[in-house]
Formats: C-alpha cells, structure tokens, sequence
C-alpha cells in the first residue's frame, strides 16, 4: 500500500526535476528573508540566479547545529512570526537546546510525510495506534499524530510513561499498532511479561519506531516481546521530526520523501559528495518548509544510500540504518569504532545487558580500549572460571568485529549510570591530557 | 547437610566490600565463614552468614549480584593428616573439588567448605566413612 503514488514512484528524472524547481525557490526565499544565509551566499558569491538545477546544491554552504545555536531562537526564521504556527525545540543535551518553527503548510507537508510513513508500515483508517512517543517540545508525539489523524486512524495520544495504562489501554482498546521509542518498545515488552497479561488481548500488529539508535538484534527481540513487525522510522526536528524518512514492508532501508528532503551523503571530514552506496555523513535541504528552510544541514549521523528499486514499487533513496554519529565517532589507532557496533556484539550475547561504557585512554602513546559490561545477575557464576570465560568470549566477539583489540571489565549490575535522555556511551580519557 | 553459601561478584574498587560488611551489620547478619577469589577486575566473595535469605534480599536491594550456592562442610581435628583422609574419601569416590576453604574453630577442631558439582552424592560417601558433616542449624545461628 502506498499514501502518495505520485510522489513516492515518481520517475527519477522527473523527481530530479521537481527538485531543482524546487530547490530554486527555496534558495530565493532564504536569500530575501534570512540575513544569515544572505550573507553566507553572498561571502561565496552566489546569487539566486545562480541556482538552476539540482546539479547547483553542491556549490551551496552547509548549515551545522551550531549555526542553529548562534541564531537561537527565531534567527533562522525566514517568514514572520505571525505565519508561525507550532514551536519545537530539542532537549538541548548538547548544549543550547535548537529550535524549529513551522507554519500552517509545514504542518500539512509533516502530516503527509507521516501518512505515507504509516502506510509503509501498513496501518489503515481500520487502525488503533497508540502514540507513546512523548508530546511537548519534542516533535515525536504531535508529529506522529498528525500524520495517524491524516490517514483517519483512531489515535491514542498516551504519550510517553505512564507504563500501567499503556498496557491496560493495549488490553481494553485493543491497540493494533505503537509508536514509541524502540527501548520503550523493549520495556513495555517484558512489562507484559512480568505483570503475565493475557497475550491473547494484545493486538499489535506494527510498531513504529525511532528517534533513537537501535540494532537489528534489538527488532528481533522487540518483535518476540509484543508480537509485531517493528519498523524503523527515521526523522530530526531540524529537518521537520519523524517522517523524513521510514523502512517500507520490504524493510531493506528508510526511503527518503526526497520531494521535501534532498538528502546527500558527505565525507564529513572534506565535506566532498560522495557517491550511493557509500558510507558518510548525511546531509538534507528541505526544500518545501516554509517557516525555517534549512541548506545542506549536517546531521552527523553517518549512513548510506541506496538507490536501486525497492520490489515495494517506490523510486524514492533508501537509507540505512545509522551506524554512529560523525561527532560520536572515536578513532581508535586509526579505526573507527561506534558504540552502536559495541551494543550490537553485547546484545548478540544473552549473557550481558547492552549496558556498556568505553572508555578510552592512551598509555605510552597508544590508544586502549576498554569497555565495561554489567553482568546480568541471573548469569553470575561463583566460578572465575565462568566469568573469566565469559569475559574472554565477550572481547573475542568484540575484537573480531572492531579489528582491534579491546579490554573487557565486567562491572555489578547497576553501576553504569543511567540516564532519562540520551545515554553516556563513551567516556574519552584522551582529551583531558 | 547442605549449607547455603552466598556468592557475591565485586567489582575490585576501594570500600566496596566495606559496604557490603556495613549492610550485613546494620541487619544483624552475623559472618560464620568467608574466603574472596579475585582476579585483576573482580573478585568473587563467598560467605556463609547467619539468615542466609535475609542476606540475600539485603544485599540484592543494595545492587549487588548474589548467587545461592550449596557447599557441605566438613568438621574433622585439627591434627595432622585430617585434611587429607577427608579429601581421599572424595577422590576415591570420583567427586571433584571446584573450590575450598577452611577455617579452625576452637582448640581441637577445623572444618573445611566445599564446592563440589555433586554435593548430595558427597554427603554420602563422607557419611558412609562417618565423617561429621557441618549441620546448616550451627552455622546461621553463630
């Protein structure tokens, strides 16, 4: 089933075509309407005349997070405030929190986003859906409604917590599909275990999930805990929230509503383009957003794109699942290693609790590796032997897929700290020096 | 015959099994026997307390992990070649040792804890060459 036909199997010269039209009216816009991008263009020397085709983004500045940082709060607004609509903002984890405006079109365009997202993930008008993503600044929440609402899907707007009446609201409402975050997929999962609720009333069919990274080991043990096919949705509230782009039943990569998201993959050190199929940095113009139209935005997640015909019928890119952040990235000797591939090695293990910490150091001018595990207390032998053991297989596994050697530290249960946001994956002794 | 022993995984940082001592103390839990396996990151505590499962409840409630395991003990004189008799009962009996300690108590008597994977087969054959077995009763309520 597809929301959008037309846009989403549209022929690739024809969409390359709309967007460049498009991409030609959005640079005028910001050009007469947002001072910083003037001058940025005009510092390089580019008028909007210059922009003709697709084939001129490249001569276009990037935006970073931090520009979004310096133009706090409505710097990077290029219509007036009474065409603001809805007020987003980022927790701000990182620093000064980046906020987002959106105008009554842009509202539209996220919710069309949204209803083709859903549809990939096969929900219908038929639908219940319990939206458990939180609402408020965060663009989760009120970002799937829309869109659930656009397709004429009974919602549920839970919001996120609350862990009691989600699972009662499963049971009473009969739920056919959940959007939340995949680890509260994951908690809600074994909840249902815990409190032994009738398995026969829950009635999920399709989770939606996102806004957080997750590993193919993680669907496979959410999908066997509620019983569902789990996708992946994929958004940033930069760019517009969830819907930029979502994994199809085919769930061979997130296509991109490239009519609204031109999306590139950068080498995020030289910034140079690089080809499909490569692994980089990934970059988007929103070309239809009317309140803040962002320009070659930096989202430091690194992934590939895809190109080749998905068997669903849409034309549009796909991408892969994330595989770390461009500013998250640790080199280590020379390889670069990603918390996520940590996460996937642990959680590949049933023996350990994908609650990890690197940390990383430099003796004698060499890097080292080590990672802390917790050890789950249900696997806890009184025998060194067994943990040393279990220690050994732990490093083996993660040596062979970083190729390089890493030091296992098994810590008690509980002690890496956790957090409510995003977790602290990584602790870098080497910058204190 | 068999007696509940407390294993406890520590990680080797200063003060943590202070911590530990200080729970137990603050529950009027009582230390009959304990010996710690380390290795470089961790060590392994094993005791055996009075009130076992009050123990364990305790020191779960504190984040620690705690695993139950069964031991026997063996009481025997503390002379020479005791020790010895004990453990060829075992051997010619084809059960292994995975761990031990031991302790003296009193003047004339020592007894010795052990892990084996067989333990009631154990409780057997020492019964068999009247060995005197550590009743669980005399240890949780020193």
């Amino acid at each position: 089933m597809i929301w959008n036909e037309h846009h989403e199997c549209m022929d690739r010269q024809r969409l390359t075509e709309l967007q460049g039209e498009r991409l030609r009216d959005m640079v005028e816009r910001i050009y007469f309407n947002v001072p910083f991008y003037r001058a940025k263009l005009q510092e390089m020397g580019i008028e909007p005349g210059d922009i003709r085709s697709l084939e001129d983004l490249k001569k276009l500045p990037f935006t970073t997070k931090q520009d979004l940082r310096d133009n706090y709060p409505f710097g990077l607004f290029a219509v007036p405030q009474h065409d603001v609509v809805r007020l987003h903002a980022s927790s701000g984890t990182t620093g000064k929190s980046t906020v987002v405006g959106y105008t009554h079109n842009d509202i539209l365009m996220w919710s069309e986003v949204v209803a083709r997202s859903l549809t990939m993930a096969g929900i219908t008008r038929n639908d219940i859906i319990q939206v458990a993503y939180g609402y408020g600044l965060f663009t989760g929440g009120l970002g799937v409604h829309y869109g659930a609402e656009k397709i004429g899907a009974s919602v549920i707007p839970i919001s996120g917590g609350n862990t009691k009446k989600q699972l009662q609201l499963l049971e009473d409402f009969g739920s056919t599909a959940i959007a939340c975050t995949p680890s509260y997929a994951a908690y809600l999962g074994e909840a249902i275990a815990e409190e032994k609720l009738d398995r026969s009333k829950i009635k999920l069919k399709a989770g939606i999930f996102g806004a957080e990274p997750w590993t193919e080991e993680m669907r496979t043990q959410i999908q066997q805990l509620l019983g569902l096919k789990a996708y992946d949705i994929y958004g940033l509230s930069e760019v517009i929230g969830p819907g930029v782009s979502m994994e199809c039943a085919c769930q061979r990569g997130m296509h991109i509503f490239e009519d609204h998201f031109i999306p590139e993959i950068i080498d995020p050190e030289t910034c140079e383009v690089l080809p499909y199929g490569t692994l980089g940095e990934l970059v988007f113009t929103t070309v239809t957003k009317e309140a803040m139209p962002l320009m070659r935005y930096r989202t430091r997640d690194l992934t590939r794109l895809h190109i080749d015909k998905c068997d669903c019928g849409r034309t549009l890119v796909r991408m892969e699942k994330c595989v770390g952040r461009s500013d998250d990235m640790l080199i280590i000797r020379g390889v670069n290693v990603f918390p996520s591939q940590v996460e996937s090695v642990l959680l590949e293990m049933s023996e350990t609790r994908p609650h990890y910490l690197l940390v990383v150091d430099r003796e004698n001018n060499l890097d080292t590796l080590e990672i802390q595990v917790e050890v789950e207390e249900q696997f806890f032998s009184d025998e060194v032997k067994e943990l040393e053991g279990l220690r050994k297989r732990i490093s083996g596994n993660l040596t062979s897929l970083l190729g390089l050697h890493a030091s296992v530290r098994l810590v008690e249960p509980g002690t890496i700290e956790r957090s409510m946001g995003k977790a602290q994956r990584v602790v870098d002794k080497r910058k204190l020096k | 015959m068999i007696i509940r022993q407390l294993s406890v995984f520590l990680e080797n940082r200063a003060g943590r099994l202070t911590e530990l001592t200080g729970i137990l103390a603050d529950n009027d839990i009582n230390i009959s026997a304990f010996s710690i396996a380390d290795t470089t990151d961790f060590g392994i505590l094993r005791v055996i307390t009075g009130k076992p499962e009050l123990a364990e409840k305790v020191l779960k409630e504190h984040g620690f992990a705690v695993k139950i395991t069964d031991v026997i003990g063996i009481v025997m004189r503390n002379k020479p070649g005791a020790l010895h008799h004990a453990l060829q009962i075992l051997t010619d009996n084809g059960i292994s040792i995975e761990y031990m300690y031991a302790f003296a108590s009193g003047d004339d008597r020592a007894t010795a804890v052990i892990r084996t994977d067989a333990p009631k087969k154990a409780i057997e054959v020492l019964q068999l060459h009247e060995m005197e077995l550590l009743q669980a009763g005399d240890v949780y309520q020193i």
